[in-house]
């Protein structure tokens, strides 16, 4: 169906199909990854008070891993990216790799800002979870 | 959906040809979508970031709870489900309109760039509702001994931890009564920064599909051939929804 020449650029003219069912069948996996994740976020919610950390933090890591399935699927198939050629996919993916490190750098930092004001740069060792007073300053910053 | 037969050994750097098999306008708007992604990444690493430096940070079940019409029903994730499945429907619609385009079906187009329209004007609806309603609510603050009725805003947090119940029967005051004390102050800046420039990128591509739906209404894609300009209009809707996504996880989900 894509008689038309686009533009100069393009050597290689895709075949398009005519058929809609694949975009079908990504919107119910879009779909169903979604309320998976909000049955995982209920869940967090409703048991918020007996759940233990480790329980807590791996509900939320596959939380995160089902949005990266979602961003995959958006990417790959509504936007097209799959039926690209391949030095496209990767001048689009390669950099976005600085994410990890970006992510594991910077929340590192924040949890050693935290550890530093708890403890008041390690001068107060013990004092590893204040907790917050009952009034603060309108005005303080965190 | 599509598929490109490529002669196997194409010398794809040796010159004459474009070796991403792309016109210049769609390569543009793949590099344009990557930089805005490091501009969204860089604004929810800085929120983590934040978020992990303080020892409390506010419950979303608690801060997004409501619902149009439902009064103070307590409804922990309902609304963002809805707008999620607004903005999600839209992106199928737009993908749709795109598939029409490659059939060179103008009725078709037209169409789903209607409904597409339509979407992201319910999804912009929502999040003005969202906000309202997050400015205006009063919650009970204890600062400095006093309680106070806030909304979140940049300045204000509702938020923080609940008064502990010793401090509530000292101050003669029942011991199922919510009163929190002040939460970190980034949370309103984060909240309306982030999900404000989101919701921006959802107004210009509304606007950028209105003006694909008006082109196309005047059949100027089918004098040039192709529907090509609705691709690339596609590309940056999908990236809304893409970046709503991470938003939707960062801010309601954990």
């Amino acid at each position: 169906m894509s008689a038309h020449t686009s533009s100069p650029e393009v050597t290689f003219q895709p075949e398009h199909s005519s058929g809609t069912k694949k975009i079908w069948k990504i919107f119910w996996v879009l779909s169903a990854l979604t309320i998976i994740e909000l049955a995982l976020g209920y869940f967090l919610y409703a048991k918020s008070e007996s759940l233990g950390y480790p329980v807590i933090i791996s509900t939320k890591i596959v939380i995160g891993l089902l949005t990266l399935a979602k961003a995959y699927y958006i990417v790959s198939v509504f936007m097209h990216l799959g039926d690209e050629v391949r030095n496209l996919i990767m001048t689009i993916v390669v950099p976005l790799i600085l994410f990890v490190w970006f992510i594991i750098a910077f929340l590192a930092d924040g949890e050693s800002w935290k550890n530093l004001r708890n403890t008041n740069a390690g001068s107060k060792p013990d004092a590893t979870q204040q907790v917050a007073p009952a009034a603060v300053n309108p005005g303080d910053k965190r | 959906m599509s598929t490109t037969t490529i002669p196997a050994g194409t010398k794809w750097w040796s010159g004459g040809k474009s070796p991403f098999n792309a016109s210049y306008g769609k390569v543009m708007m793949w590099y344009f979508l990557m930089s805005d992604a490091f501009t969204f990444g860089a604004f929810l690493i800085s929120y983590g970031t934040i978020r992990f430096s303080v020892n409390h940070w506010a419950d979303p079940n608690q801060v997004f709870n409501a619902f149009p019409f439902a009064g103070h029903a307590n409804l922990p994730l309902a609304f963002v489900s809805l707008m999620t499945f607004i903005l999600i429907f839209s992106s199928v619609t737009m993908v749709l309109a795109v598939h029409e385009g490659h059939k060179m079906n103008r009725k078709g187009v037209e169409k789903y760039m209607i409904l597409t329209i339509l979407g992201g004007i319910g999804f912009l609806s929502c999040q003005a509702w969202e906000w309202t309603h997050m400015i205006t609510g009063d919650h009970k603050v204890l600062v400095n001994g006093v309680i106070e009725e806030w909304g979140t805003t940049v300045t204000k947090n509702p938020w923080g931890p609940a008064v502990p119940v010793e401090t509530l029967t000292q101050m003669g005051l029942s011991a199922t009564e919510h009163i929190n004390t002040p939460g970190p102050i980034a949370f309103g800046g984060y909240f309306f920064g982030i999900t404000g420039f989101h919701g921006f990128h959802v107004l210009s591509g509304v606007v950028i599909n209105i003006i694909m739906y008006i082109k196309t209404k005047l059949g100027h894609f089918d004098q040039r051939g192709h529907y090509e300009m609705i691709e690339k209009a596609g590309l940056y809707w999908h990236f809304v929804d893409l970046v709503w996504v991470f938003v939707f996880l960062c801010f309601y989900l954990v």
